[in-house]
């Protein structure tokens, strides 16, 4: 298991090295640049801008310069912020982001887990219907409809929570729930799906025969098994609910880096761009490898190469 | 697996260790929301509306505002006297100090002046100083010694200006942020950083006591400010939201005490409320037409498209704030200015022009393009626009929404039609308006050319008597809307929210508030 | 695999008999028994049914605005109610189905295409191949999606048919990676190997006998990926990347009502109840599909 793992790691350089040469170049294939603005600059200013940020050089040159950089750790200045650097900003919202991630996949897992058992479980029947709308509200409302909903009932309306903002665990709250009922849709699919898959098998059937109580049967014997396609899908959704998402961090104003993603390639802060992918490239490779690890954990028979 | 809960809890712990401790709205405390996370705090490098509320209150220039004209009032230039020919200012300096307590002195200026005029820096806004005698030149590197360009420091206190030509808004000019002095120590000290807390030295009301971005800004008053008296506020905190409809409910919900804004949907219930206001703001909304790509470029086609708009219904129904339907491009009331009437809405006329372009009904006209960068309003204004020529013209014109870099990519390289478009005044004085159109003009974007109109507008530069010059501007404004470039639809109007517990702000044209003057009552 | 016929059993638990039939046949019959599932379908085909005759049965043109009649609630002349520019809603809706379909639909058609074929190859073959091309799936999930889609709306114009590319060739990823897993979970199963020692291809063994199994979690991610690009078009057309004005979808008429919400609710509950019911519905449908064709569906206990 070491050394699979130690391989994969080591993998991870090449696949990063593609994709941030992929995403410079890409990215500098759209129209307009950093310092476009409705203000136009006269051509001496554009110019000596450009010279400062290394804008005038050949695209190779700039290329190597900033592979040069990234190897040293540093993620070059914000185009857009230029009193920060790319490192300053990510540093400063990754925790923000992280935490509320962290939440949103609790929220998820939770509520997706509980529910697609109970579907599973109690298929077919009213039970089940009713845990699954529940759990499908999640996908069936864009969270920008959901977040402001939820801002207008309880930040509003009841004033339990603050509008917006970071800063307290109050803040959290409606976020996370937005952020998670997202994927607690799929969790709850999953689960359940899995579920049903594992249930009817000769193993289950056997505990059953063995005279096992039912939530043991259901819970040792039947979800390990089942939450297998979970397990598949939530590396990938991991990563892309803790770099944030980019609507809740709009609508309920957090300082998360979600939204760097998006801002930045609007704006054409390339360096602010290729520092989001680096990370979130970073993580999801970590995420997918976590998951792999865990998969040959759960099922015996998958073999690890 | 005790082993992992615990592992699971350290880290939960320093996780929410990352929030802190809530802030109680206190007296004193006035919350604003500012709409967009500030892009830099120092003065040589921004260029935006939401910065200058901020800056225009950590540091101070030569002059102030009065809260509720906008006339100049002295800042670090206790006063000044100008020569008879209107070239040269003398500005005497009074006793003020920075914020680590050195005193503020005329080669503050003169660094801070050169900073952004020197080519390597790269400032945007540097041809605010394009005024100075051999700003331009030294700029654009024809000169280098900077020593020639037109300010110099006489003595600590003595700042002389020398202009290129007789400049009546000058003293608007140095309120704004370009044109503030700068500690040189501290950049030398701290470089990038200088403007981050605890390095930031600065001169103004306020000192910067925090900045998390994203998250808020706070400013501090500052005890040592000459003015320090009057300064009733005690801490500002700029919340960055920048969804609207968020903001606005966070000020609906008591998060904040101010914001500019009002989301479109939203008017018609904000008027209900005694905490919205809306005054003129100095601010044209337009289109651009292509005069160098058909069918635009028939200026009779211009001129039909513009008849063809009903800007009443417009404002009325569309855009609902009280936006002032106008059809000249220089927006009225600017003191001393009477700006001529454009072509106003006259469907007849329009059909008719339209026919004598050889489109009678609209028939055969070729597909047009409306382009416009993403925004609810534009959105809505566009599409209703669209729907006028439609019903009016018998023409279909296209809309297409492009994201906000691209849109100034086309409009920059003249790849468009017909763009939306705005232009908000830096001054008070009908030359920001009409200084764009000259031939060449970076911001021009539209192909048109008159040598006329720079004929006057060079003579309005040169000219000292304030009726000659309006004069001169009226005619070129003219040339201007007869030549129809331009297709204003209205200019702008300031509405917001504004918590009753504030006082000391005062609606004016180019909706600047200076914190000094603002005090919360209970 | 198919279950054989002895072990076939009906509600009573009594033996029944079980014609030789193809399990499609089977699956079939099992869905039309799960009520919810054709609850779905009847609503699904019903929106379907007004998205193709909308241009026919919507009472007025839908870029038809009048101002004087903004933001009107819903009356007599206009069921659902007037947007901001005196449109009616309820022609807005109508028109919106046709484009959220066929968002939704041609999106989901390429990403699983592209999705099933990547996974089930690299998951079967396993080894090199499999890390290779699996790394390629971790290179493609790196790329900021933003800009892939910013480009390709610029690069290419703004027409319905990049969109369509643009929403499917981000989801055909996570596709990809679901089947892989299921491969390599059912690849080492007794019947497969069974198969592979009946001297099957590796062809057949994939297609006739892995696929029909994994099909469940497929066809189930499958009806999440169109919700998904519907919510997906709807984020786009916010950032003003989507459908063009005054063509609107359910998700860009969602995005603008929302804006408005307190303001003119008719302007969201509609378009939302709309998109709403028909994620739902798909939702319930995937899911009587999954239970449809799974093989080794169990008996009703």
């Amino acid at each position: 298991m070491p050394v699979y793992v130690a391989r994969r790691v080591a993998g991870f350089v090449p696949v990063l090295f593609i994709i941030v040469s992929l995403s410079f170049f890409v990215m500098r294939l759209a129209p307009g640049g950093p310092f476009d603005q409705d203000r136009v600059l006269p051509e001496q200013v554009r110019a000596n801008i450009e010279a400062r940020y290394h804008l005038n050089e050949s695209l190779w040159t700039q290329y190597i310069r900033y592979l040069g950089d990234v190897l040293r750790g540093d993620l070059g200045p914000s185009f857009r912020y230029p009193d920060r650097s790319v490192n300053e900003l990510l540093g400063l919202g990754f925790p923000v982001s992280l935490l509320l991630g962290a939440c949103a996949m609790v929220v998820a897992v939770c509520l997706g887990g509980a529910a697609g058992l109970l579907a599973g479980v109690r298929r077919n029947s009213v039970v089940d219907f009713l845990a699954m709308s529940f759990a499908l509200f999640g996908v069936s409302v864009p969270n920008f409809v959901l977040g402001p909903l939820l801002m207008l009932l309880f930040a509003l309306g009841l004033g339990w929570v603050p509008v917006a903002g970071w800063g307290t665990w109050r803040h959290v709250i409606l976020p996370a729930v937005t952020l998670g009922t997202f994927y607690a849709a799929y969790v709850a699919r999953l689960t359940r799906a899995g579920m049903l898959e594992v249930i009817g098998q000769d193993f289950i059937r056997t505990a059953r025969a063995k005279g096992q109580r039912e939530a043991t049967v259901i819970l040792r014997h039947a979800v390990p098994s089942a939450i297998l396609p979970v397990v598949s899908y939530l590396g990938p959704a991991s990563a892309a609910v803790l770099t944030g998402s980019v609507v809740v961090e709009t609508v309920f104003g957090i300082p998360g880096i979600g939204r760097y993603f998006v801002t930045g390639a609007l704006n054409r802060d390339y360096t602010m761009v290729l520092g989001t992918v680096i990370s979130y490239s970073v993580l999801l490779l970590s995420f997918n490898l976590l998951v792999d690890i865990l998969y040959a954990y759960l099922d015996p028979r998958v073999q690890v190469q | 697996m005790r082993r992992h809960l615990l592992l699971v809890l350290t880290v939960l712990t320093m996780l929410i260790g990352s929030l802190s401790a809530p802030a109680v709205a206190q007296e004193q405390v006035f919350r604003i929301n500012n709409m967009v996370e500030p892009e830099s705090l120092d003065p040589g490098v921004v260029t935006g509306v939401p910065e200058h509320r901020i800056l225009s209150n950590l540091f101070e220039g030569l002059t102030t505002t009065d809260p509720k004209d906008l006339s100049p009032r002295p800042g670090m230039a206790a006063s000044w006297t100008l020569s008879k020919d209107g070239l040269t200012y003398t500005f005497n300096l009074r006793d003020a100090t920075w914020t680590d307590g050195r005193p503020v002195t005329a080669q503050d200026f003169v660094f801070a002046w050169e900073r952004v005029l020197n080519p390597k820096s790269g400032a945007k806004y540097a041809q605010h100083l394009f005024y100075l005698r051999n700003g331009e030149a030294y700029n654009t590197g024809r000169l280098t010694d900077f020593g020639q360009v037109g300010v110099r420091a006489v003595d600590p206190k003595t700042l002389q200006v020398t202009l290129k030509s007789p400049t009546a808004y000058f003293l608007d000019l140095t309120n704004f942020y370009t044109l503030y002095p700068l500690p040189r120590w501290a950049l030398e000290a701290h470089g990038k950083d200088w403007v981050k807390p605890g390095k930031m030295v600065s001169n103004g009301p306020f000192m910067l006591a925090s900045w998390v971005p994203q998250k808020e800004l706070v400013l501090e008053k500052n005890p040592r400010h000459w003015d320090a008296g009057s300064v009733k506020l005690r801490r500002v905190i700029f919340l960055p939201t920048d969804d609207v409809n968020t903001a606005y409910k966070q000020f609906l919900a008591g998060d904040s005490d101010w914001i500019p804004t009002v989301p479109p949907s939203q008017i018609n219930t904000a008027k209900t409320k005694p905490e919205y206001y809306a005054s003129p703001y100095l601010g044209t909304y337009y289109f651009r037409l292509n005069v160098t790509k058909p069918p635009v470029s028939d200026v009779r086609v211009r001129k039909a498209l513009s008849l063809a708009v009903d800007r009443e219904a417009l404002t009325k129904f569309v855009t609902k704030a009280g936006e002032v339907p106008y059809s000249g491009f220089v927006p009225a009331g600017l003191r001393g200015y009477e700006g001529p009437r454009g072509l106003g809405f006259d469907p007849a006329a329009a059909r008719k022009l339209l026919a004598e372009a050889g489109y009678p009904d609209g028939k055969g006209f070729p597909r047009m393009e409306l382009l416009y960068n993403t925004s609810d309003l534009h959105r809505v204004i566009t599409q209703a626009v669209q729907q006028m020529w439609k019903e009016h013209l018998g023409v279909q014109v296209d809309l297409v929404n492009v994201e906000w870099k691209v849109y100034l990519a086309r409009q920059g390289s003249l790849d468009y039609q017909i763009s939306r478009a705005g232009w908000i005044g830096d001054y008070v004085d009908p030359n920001t308006f009409l200084e764009m159109w000259r031939t060449g003009g970076g911001n021009n974007q539209t192909g048109w050319s008159s040598k006329r109109f720079d004929e006057l507008m060079d003579r309005a530069a040169r000219l000292v008597n304030a009726e000659d010059r309006m004069r001169a501007m009226r005619d070129a404004e003219t040339i201007l809307l007869d030549g129809a470039p331009v297709l204003p639809l209205f200019t702008y109007v300031n509405k917001g929210m504004l918590s009753q517990r504030v006082k000391g702000w005062y609606p004016n044209i180019l909706d600047q508030h200076p914190l000094k003057y603002i005090r919360i009552e209970r | 695999m198919r279950a054989s016929s002895a072990e076939c059993r009906g509600p009573t638990g009594a033996p029944r008999a079980v014609s030789a039939a193809s399990p499609w046949m089977d699956a079939l019959r099992r869905l039309r028994r799960n009520r919810v599932a054709m609850l779905g379908l009847a609503i699904l085909t019903a929106f379907a049914l007004a998205a193709v005759v909308a241009p026919w049965v919507a009472p007025y043109p839908y870029d038809r605005t009048d101002l004087r009649y903004g933001a009107r609630s819903p009356t007599w002349s206009h069921l659902l109610g007037t947007d901001e520019l005196g449109r009616d809603v309820l022609t807005r809706v109508l028109y919106g189905a046709r484009i959220s379909f066929a968002v939704g639909i041609l999106a989901t058609l390429v990403s699983l295409t592209i999705g099933v074929t990547y996974g089930s190859v690299a998951g079967f073959r396993g080894g090199r191949l499999d890390q290779v091309m699996m790394r390629a799936v971790d290179i493609l999930y790196g790329l900021p999606f933003m800009f892939f889609v910013i480009l390709l709306m610029v690069l290419f114009g703004r027409s319905i048919l990049n969109l369509f590319i643009a929403l499917g060739a981000v989801q055909w990823l996570t596709m990809a990676r679901i089947v892989r897993g299921q491969v390599l979970s059912l690849r080492v199963r007794e019947f497969i190997l069974a198969a592979q020692a009946m001297g099957a291809s590796p062809r057949r063994v994939l297609v006739r006998h892995l696929l029909p199994n994994a099909l469940g979690p497929i066809v189930v991610y499958a009806t999440l990926t169109v919700p998904a690009v519907m919510l997906e078009e709807a984020f786009l057309s916010f950032l003003g990347l989507g459908v063009q004005p005054p063509m609107s979808s359910w998700g860009s008429l969602a995005a603008e009502g929302a804006a408005a919400m307190e303001a003119y609710p008719w302007l969201i509950i509609f378009p939302g109840l709309a998109l709403t019911t028909t994620l739902l519905s798909l939702n319930f449908v995937g899911d009587g599909l999954r239970d449809a064709l799974d093989p080794q569906a169990t008996l009703r206990r």
